[in-house]
C-alpha cells in the first residue's frame, strides 16, 4: 500500500529540500536536505532515502530515510536552497547566508561561503527570511527590508536593495533571470528588475481587501507570470502578475498560516501546500468539468506510521475552478496527504514521484508514490 | 563559602556566596533537575508519546465501552511499541565504542527505559487487556515475559521439541476461544498426571536433564530454582510457576503467588528494588500504589503521566480529588507539561497536554506561554497562533506588543504597523501614524509610502491612521494636479474631525498653495468653512455655525505652538482667504 513513513529526528525541521536530479534522467530522487528551527544547536542534515523500485510488503521501515551527514547551524534555518548536486545555501534567524558544500566520498559537510551580516538592523541582526537561487546567483531577502544579490565563489555583495520594504519580507521566487518576486508581512507582492537601477519596485500587487501577511510564494513551472501565494489566513491565490490588482482566484485551503505553496515542477497541474494547521493538500486540476461530484469521491488517505492511529480520510472539492493560465475551467480537488492530529508542517518539497515533508512534531515525512 | 540557590520553572539558579558586598565568585550555575529531556533519543519518545496522547483523548466519550476497549488496547500497544523502539535505539548507541564517555548515562537510560518498558506492559496487560473473570491470565503474562526474554524462549523451544511430541501436543492444546476453563484444567490435569506417571516410572532416568525438564514440567519448584540463572528475575519465576503449577490461576490469587515467588527467588541478603515492590502492587492491582511508588523512582513525570492518563480513560482510576483541586491524572499532566515547557523545543508538545486538563490546564498555558522567548517572527506568529486557538487575547496583544516595540525600535514601521493589525490595537496604531507624521514634519517628506499608499482597510483601525492615510491621499492628488479634489479632502480632514487639532496648522498652510493659484479652487462655502477652522484653530472653541461673521483675529491664541511665526502666518492666512473669498464673491 502506498504510505507515508514518518521518521522521527529530535529536531524540530523548518525545511525540507529534495536534491535536484538531472532533467534528463528519469530517475526519482533519493537525497534531500533538511534544516532545524528551535533547537539549542541547529543543524542541517543530509538523508538518503535508498533503493527506489524494491517494496517489500512486511518491512514497514523500506524507505525510512538514513542519515548521511549533519552539520552545524548558527540559528533557525529559515530557508533552505540546492544551488547545485554539491552546495545549499541557507538563510539564518542569524542573518547570516551560509554555503555549505556536501562532499559525496567522505559523506560529509563543510561551509563553503559565509555572508555573516547579509541581514541587519542599525544595531543588531536581523533574520533572512528567504534565499533562492539560479546559479551562480543568489537572492535573499530578510526581516530587515532588505534584497541582496550574491554570487557563489565571489566574495562581497553583487547588489542590495536597501529599504525594499518597510515590513519584513517573507518570501521570495525567481520571476525571469533578471526578474524576482518579493512578499511581506503586509500582503504586498512586489515585482523587482535587476536590470533597473534604484530601489524601486516595478509593480506591486495586493488585495483590495484585507491584506493579510503572505508566507510562501511560487511561480508556475511553464507560465513566468503566474504566481501562488499563500498567507495567514490559509488561503491560496493565484495570481496573474500581468494583469494587474486582481487575483484569478482565491481559495480557502487552511485554517491557519499556510507556511509553503509548491507548483509540481513537471506536472503543474498539481500544486501543494503545508500549513501551521498540520495538513498537507494536493491541489489537482482536472479537465473534467462534467461530473465533479464523481470525482469529489476519491478518498485517499494514507498513512503508515509506527505509532499513528489511522485517521478519517478526507477530500473536499472545491468552489472554484483553478485556473492554469490558459482559461480552461476545470474542476479542482484536493486531498489531504497526512494523518489528522500534527503539529504544524513547516516545510515541503516534491519531485517526480516523491514528496518530502518536515513538522513541528520532530518528524519526517516521506511519499515516494504521490500520484500525480 | 555559602551556597545560595533560587527555584526556576524546571531547574534551580546556583551561586557561591561570601556575603560580602566584594571578592565574591561571579557565576550562576544552572542545575538541571530533568536531564532526560535533553536527550536525543528520548525526544523521539516524547514527540510519538505526544502523538498517542492526543489521538487518545478524542476517542469519543459516547462510544458504548465495548467499543473502546479495543481502541484502549490498541493505544497501550502503541505506548509499548513507541517504548521498544525507544529502548532498542537506546541498546544500540549504548553498544558504539565512540560513544564510551557517554556510556554511563546511556547505559542508565537503557535501564530506564528497559523499566518503563517492563512496567508499562505489566500494567497495561494487568489492568488493560485482561478481563478478570475470564482465565487466561497465566497466558499474558507469558506473553509480557516472552517479550523480554526472547532468547530464553528460543532456547526453550529448541530444548522441548526434542522431547516426545505425544506428551507436548496435548499440552500445548492451550486454552482458546472456543474451550472453557473446567474443560481445560480437565485437560491439564489429566496430562500432568501422565508426566508424573512417567517420572514414578522413571522412563527419564538414563538422562539427566529429561529428567529435569519432565520435572519442571510438573512444577517441580525446587528443580526451578536450580535454573536461577535462565530465569535471571524472580517474576519470570512466578510466570514459570503458575505456567507449570496453577495455569488456571485467577487474578485475584496473583499476588500472593508473587510474595511467595518472590520470596523463593531472591537470597534473604538482597534488598528488594524499587520495582520489585512496584511489580507486587501491580499484582495486587493497586493501581494508586503503583502510581506513587513509580512517582517517587523516576525522575520525569512522563511515564506517570502517560499511564494515568490511559487508566483514567479505561475508567479504572478513582477519581479523588486531591488538597489543591485537580485529579490525580490532571496533576500529573500538568507535572510533565510544565516540565516540557521549560525546553526550549519541546513546549509545543506541552499545550496539548495543557489542552487535556480542563480543570487548571488553561491558567497554566496562559502563564508559559508568554515566557517563550520570541526570537524571530516566525516563532512569534507560531505563538500568537496557539493563543488566538483558544481565545487567550491578552495573550495575543502582549506579544503582538512586544513585537511591534521590538520592530518600532529597529524603524520598521511597517512591520510594527502589520504586528498592530494581527492584535487590533488601536493605541498602537496611533503611535505608528504619530511617528509617521512627526517624519514627515521634520523631514518634508513621507518614508515608506509602499506601506502609507496601500493601507487598504486596515486604515479604519485608528483614527490617526485614517487621517495619515487621507493625508497622504491629498498629497497624492495634489501631485496628479488634480486640485479641487485635493482640496475637497484636505478641507474634510478637518471638518470631519479626522485630522488632529496639532495638525491643524500643518493643513491650513498645505492649504495655501491651493488658495494662491490663479483659478479659484475653493469655492465660497469652501472658504468659509475654512476660515471658520482656522477662527476655530485659534480661539479653541467649538465648531462655529456657518452664519457667524467672521472675526478680527488680534490676540494670542491660548495654547502653545511649537511655529514662533504664528501670529504673522496667521495674519497672512486671513489675508489670503479674505482674497480668495473676494475673487469668489467677484465672480458671482
Amino acid at each position: 500500500m502506498d504510505g507515508i513513513n514518518a521518521k522521527y529526528v529530535s529536531k524540530k525541521i523548518s525545511k525540507t529540500r529534495w536534491r535536484p536530479v538531472s532533467s534528463s534522467s528519469l530517475q526519482q530522487p533519493d537525497i534531500f536536505a533538511t534544516g532545524s528551527w528551535d533547537n539549542e544547536d541547529n543543524s542541517i542534515s543530509i538523508w538518503s532515502i535508498g533503493e527506489n523500485g524494491v517494496s517489500s510488503m512486511d518491512d514497514e521501515f523500506e524507505g525510512d530515510p538514513q542519515l548521511l551527514c549533519e552539520y552545524k547551524h548558527n540559528g533557525d534555518v529559515l530557508d533552505l536552497q540546492f544551488l547545485d548536486q554539491d552546495r545549499i545555501v541557507t538563510a539564518s534567524s542569524t542573518g547570516a547566508v551560509t554555503i555549505f558544500r556536501h562532499h559525496h566520498n567522505s559523506q560529509t559537510l563543510s561551509v563553503s561561503q559565509l555572508w555573516e551580516r547579509a541581514h541587519h538592523y542599525p544595531c543588531n541582526n536581523a533574520p533572512c527570511t528567504g534565499v533562492v537561487c539560479n546559479s551562480p546567483e543568489i537572492v535573499t531577502v530578510g526581516e530587515d527590508g532588505r534584497i541582496m544579490l550574491f554570487r557563489a565563489d565571489q566574495e562581497g555583495v553583487l547588489r542590495t536593495i536597501e529599504m525594499a520594504d518597510s515590513s519584513a519580507i517573507h518570501a521570495v521566487t525567481f520571476l525571469r533571470t533578471t526578474e524576482i518576486l518579493t512578499v511581506n508581512s503586509i500582503g504586498q507582492l512586489k515585482l523587482w528588475d535587476f536590470r533597473q537601477p534604484g530601489n524601486e519596485p516595478s509593480q506591486i500587487l495586493s488585495l483590495t481587501g484585507d491584506r493579510v501577511p503572505l508566507h510562501c510564494v511560487d511561480r508556475h513551472p511553464n507560465q513566468q507570470h503566474i504566481v501562488a501565494t499563500g498567507g495567514q489566513d490559509g488561503m491560496l491565490c493565484i495570481w496573474d502578475v500581468r494583469q494587474g490588482n486582481m487575483p484569478i482566484s482565491l481559495m480557502e485551503a487552511h485554517t491557519s498560516e499556510m507556511w509553503e505553496v509548491h507548483f509540481h515542477p513537471s506536472n503543474p497541474g498539481h500544486l501543494f501546500s503545508c500549513s501551521e494547521d498540520g495538513s498537507l493538500l494536493h491541489w489537482e486540476t482536472s479537465s473534467n468539468t462534467d461530473t465533479p461530484s464523481l470525482q469529489g469521491n476519491r478518498i485517499k488517505l494514507l498513512i503508515i506510521s509506527r505509532s499513528a492511529i489511522a485517521p478519517a480520510g478526507g477530500n473536499q472539492s472545491l468552489i472554484n475552478a483553478w485556473l492554469t493560465g490558459d482559461s480552461s475551467k476545470g474542476h479542482l480537488e484536493t486531498t489531504h496527504m497526512l494523518p489528522s492530529q500534527m503539529l504544524s508542517v513547516n516545510s515541503l518539497d516534491v519531485l517526480g514521484q516523491c514528496l518530502v515533508c518536515g513538522t513541528d512534531g520532530e518528524a519526517i515525512y516521506v511519499n515516494r508514490y504521490v500520484p500525480i | 563559602k555559602h551556597l545560595g540557590f533560587v527555584w526556576g520553572p524546571g531547574d534551580i539558579l546556583v551561586y557561591e556566596t561570601i556575603y560580602k558586598a566584594s571578592g565574591g565568585c561571579p557565576f550562576v550555575h544552572e542545575v538541571r533537575k530533568d536531564e532526560d529531556i535533553y536527550s536525543p533519543i528520548l525526544r523521539k519518545l516524547f514527540n510519538e508519546s505526544h502523538h498517542i496522547f492526543v489521538g487518545l483523548q478524542r476517542i469519543r466519550e459516547d462510544l458504548p465501552s465495548k467499543n473502546k476497549k479495543p481502541q484502549f488496547v490498541s493505544i497501550s500497544k502503541n505506548y509499548r511499541s513507541v517504548i521498544r523502539a525507544c529502548m532498542e535505539e537506546l541498546q544500540q548507541v549504548a553498544g558504539i565504542p565512540s560513544l564510551s564517555t557517554l556510556k554511563g548515562f546511556i547505559s542508565m537510560m537503557s535501564h530506564l527505559s528497559l523499566w518503563c518498558k517492563q512496567n508499562f506492559n505489566i500494567f497495561c496487560t494487568l489492568f488493560v487487556v485482561c478481563d478478570p473473570l475470564a482465565g487466561s491470565l497465566v497466558l499474558h503474562l507469558l506473553d509480557w515475559v516472552r517479550l523480554h526474554k526472547a532468547d530464553v524462549d528460543e532456547k526453550a523451544r529448541e530444548v522441548l521439541a526434542s522431547e516426545s511430541p505425544a506428551e507436548h501436543q496435548a499440552y500445548w492444546d492451550v486454552p482458546g476461544e472456543t474451550q472453557t476453563l473446567t474443560e481445560f484444567d480437565v485437560k491439564w490435569r489429566h496430562w500432568r498426571e501422565e508426566v508424573d506417571h512417567c517420572l514414578q516410572d522413571q522412563s527419564f532416568a538414563s538422562n539427566r536433564h529429561l529428567e529435569d525438564i519432565c520435572k519442571i514440567l510438573v512444577g517441580d519448584e525446587d528443580v526451578l530454582l536450580e535454573y536461577k540463572e535462565l530465569l535471571s528475575t524472580w517474576y519470570h519465576f512466578l510466570v514459570t510457576r503458575l505456567l507449570f503449577s496453577h495455569p488456571t490461576v485467577k487474578p485475584t490469587e496473583l499476588h500472593y503467588y508473587a510474595q511467595s515467588s518472590m520470596h523463593m527467588f531472591l537470597d534473604t541478603r538482597s534488598v528488594p528494588e524499587p520495582l520489585d515492590s512496584i511489580l507486587l502492587a501491580a499484582f495486587e492491582f493497586d493501581i494508586h500504589q503503583v502510581i506513587k511508588d513509580c512517582s517517587i523512582a523516576l525522575n520525569n513525570w512522563w511515564f506517570v503521566g502517560h499511564l494515568t492518563d490511559l487508566l483514567d480513560h479505561c475508567k479504572l482510576l478513582q477519581s479523588h480529588n486531591l488538597h489543591f483541586g485537580s485529579n490525580l491524572r490532571e496533576f500529573l499532566l500538568l507535572e510533565y507539561a510544565s516540565g516540557l515547557f521549560t525546553h526550549h523545543s519541546l513546549w509545543q508538545l506541552a499545550v496539548d497536554y495543557f489542552d487535556h486538563c480542563p480543570e487548571f490546564g488553561r491558567v497554566y498555558l496562559e502563564l508559559q506561554i508568554e515566557r517563550v522567548p520570541l526570537d524571530t517572527e516566525r516563532k512569534a506568529l507560531k505563538v500568537i497562533r496557539i493563543c488566538e486557538q483558544r481565545q487567550m487575547t491578552e495573550q495575543v496583544r502582549s506579544i503582538c506588543k512586544i513585537m511591534a516595540k521590538k520592530a518600532l525600535r529597529n524603524n520598521r514601521l511597517g512591520s510594527a504597523l502589520s504586528w498592530s493589525i494581527r492584535a487590533k490595537d488601536a493605541a498602537f496604531a496611533t503611535l505608528i501614524s504619530e511617528r509617521f507624521l512627526q517624519d514627515y514634519c521634520a523631514k518634508g517628506t513621507f518614508s515608506d509610502l509602499d506601506l502609507i499608499d496601500n493601507l487598504g482597510p486596515a486604515m479604519l483601525l485608528s483614527d490617526r491612521l485614517t487621517f495619515l492615510g487621507k493625508y497622504r491621499e491629498f498629497h497624492r492628488l495634489y501631485g496628479e494636479k488634480r486640485f479641487s479634489d485635493a482640496a475637497k479632502l484636505l478641507l474634510s480632514l478637518m471638518t470631519a474631525k479626522i485630522a488632529p487639532h496639532s495638525f491643524w496648522m500643518t493643513l491650513l498652510t498645505d492649504a495655501l498653495p491651493l488658495l494662491e493659484q490663479k483659478e479659484v479652487i475653493f469655492s465660497a462655502d469652501q472658504t468659509h468653512e475654512l476660515m471658520f477652522c482656522l477662527e476655530e484653530l485659534t480661539s479653541g472653541k467649538s465648531v462655529p455655525t456657518p452664519d457667524r461673521p467672521m472675526q478680527v483675529l488680534g490676540y494670542t491664541p491660548p495654547y502653545p505652538l511649537s511655529n514662533v511665526c504664528f501670529p504673522f502666518n496667521l495674519l497672512i492666512h486671513c489675508f489670503i482667504i479674505c482674497s480668495n473669498l473676494y475673487s469668489c464673491l467677484a465672480r458671482g
